[in-house]
């Protein structure tokens, strides 16, 4: 195999965003597990955020789609369930884009039950921690929908998982 | 057909997931307000993906036990699409109708309240994809059970009108909920018997004393219900064989 470019496969992976979330790359989600690049072909292993997450064809799709462009040719993506994804894969940066795009990005720890209980969620617009839940379920599966009661913008929040 | 009994156990927890998926995504665009029409639409995407691994594992099973039939191999789609009511081996109580609101939240309370503690048991099975897609979809169902059991509470302990939908919804689901825990995992019907209180304790209704019970589900013994379902989900494969989208 010789790829047509210098760029690391990570590099790479790092450019492929999450359609319904346009600026965190599915590397800064948590949810490439591993790469590992021989010489007869790459193996790519990726975990979906839920089970039934419409996002990950289209996600397998481009993956395969830019290495191919950069030159790989023998392309395995393989779907890995265990270890669920969690949100606290979600690298430091990630959240930083989330709340730069106006999502509130997840707060503390994920464990068995700590996403379910009632935490304060800060607007991601004007910072106040004067929100409140209105509903469990937002725009995806991945969060809930807030609003801010100092600045009276709805925002999503992406729930703890 | 004849199938393994491991096959038939992971069709079985597909088939669950797969029809009250479908039920729930018949609120899509129906839902009282559009925070709760999102709710249940995302409930139903999280069933079909559980499904989904369900039947794709289920396909893989079978199409190792079975190399003759390597022109026309079992998928996620054939097994979805293309069986028959008698084929298929779901609860009972994921085929009835949704009825009104509260008879929909309350089937998803007690039936996600039992995955809960199903998947719990599961995700430490020795078959180590059974036990992947399990933790996978435990987490999915908490959230469900958490969502529905809010709103068990909110019916139950709200106003007449919803309290009278809350106790006739009781009376038409119970006697389904017997079968779930007829050829389960040891312990988890008190399990479930004291989370399922605990929140009906604190919306005011009660455990029915009844309890006889309805079964024949895993069996493919089946409600009239489930013809009709088939009938809608599965009309497009068998009219037009192998479309896409």
């Amino acid at each position: 195999m010789k790829p047509t470019t210098n760029l690391p496969i990570w590099q790479l992976l790092q450019t492929i965003y999450d359609p319904e979330i346009p600026v965190l790359s599915i590397v800064d989600m948590g949810m490439v597990r591993s790469v590992e690049l021989n010489e007869e072909q790459v193996v790519i292993s990726i975990t979906p955020t839920y089970s039934g997450c419409p996002a990950m064809d289209i996600i397998s799709m481009q993956i395969r789609m830019s290495l191919l462009e950069a030159g790989y040719k023998n392309i395995v993506l393989k779907q890995l369930l265990s270890p669920a994804w969690t949100t606290d894969w979600i690298t430091q940066n990630g959240k930083d884009q989330l709340k730069a795009y106006g999502i509130a990005a997840p707060v503390g720890k994920s464990t068995d039950n700590l996403f379910l209980n009632n935490i304060t969620i800060e607007c991601p617009q004007c910072n106040s921690s004067n929100t409140v839940l209105v509903s469990q379920f937002g725009s995806t599966a991945c969060k809930a929908l807030y609003k801010c009661n100092d600045c009276m913008e709805p925002f999503d929040y992406f729930k703890c998982h | 057909m004849n199938y393994s009994t491991k096959t038939n156990h992971l069709l079985h927890l597909a088939d669950n997931a797969l029809i009250i998926g479908h039920r729930n995504s018949e609120w899509c665009g129906h839902g009282p307000i559009l925070e709760q029409d999102i709710a249940i639409t995302n409930i139903a995407l999280d069933y079909i993906g559980q499904a989904r691994n369900f039947y794709q594992y289920a396909a893989a099973c079978i199409n190792e036990s079975d190399d003759t039939n390597m022109t026309n191999p079992a998928t996620e789609d054939s097994l979805a699409y293309l069986r028959d009511v008698n084929d298929f081996k779901n609860h009972l109580i994921t085929e009835l109708p949704n009825g009104d609101w509260a008879q929909t939240i309350l089937r998803i309370f007690l039936f996600s309240t039992y995955q809960y503690f199903l998947y719990q048991q599961l995700k430490n099975n020795d078959d180590a994809q059974l036990a992947a897609i399990a933790e996978k979809s435990l987490k999915e169902v908490t959230y469900h059970a958490q969502w529905s059991g809010d709103w068990v509470i909110r019916l139950g302990d709200g106003t007449d009108e919803s309290k009278t939908r809350m106790v006739h919804a009781i009376e038409y689901i119970w006697p389904y909920t017997g079968e779930l825990f007829t050829d389960g995992p040891a312990g988890i019907h008190e399990q479930w018997l004291q989370k399922v209180s605990s929140i009906f304790e604190e919306a005011g209704l009660a455990i029915p004393l009844n309890t006889w019970a309805q079964s024949g589900g895993m069996k493919g013994i089946h409600t009239e219900h489930l013809g009709y379902i088939l009938a809608e989900m599965q009309f497009i494969q068998r009219a037009y064989p192998n479309s896409e989208w």
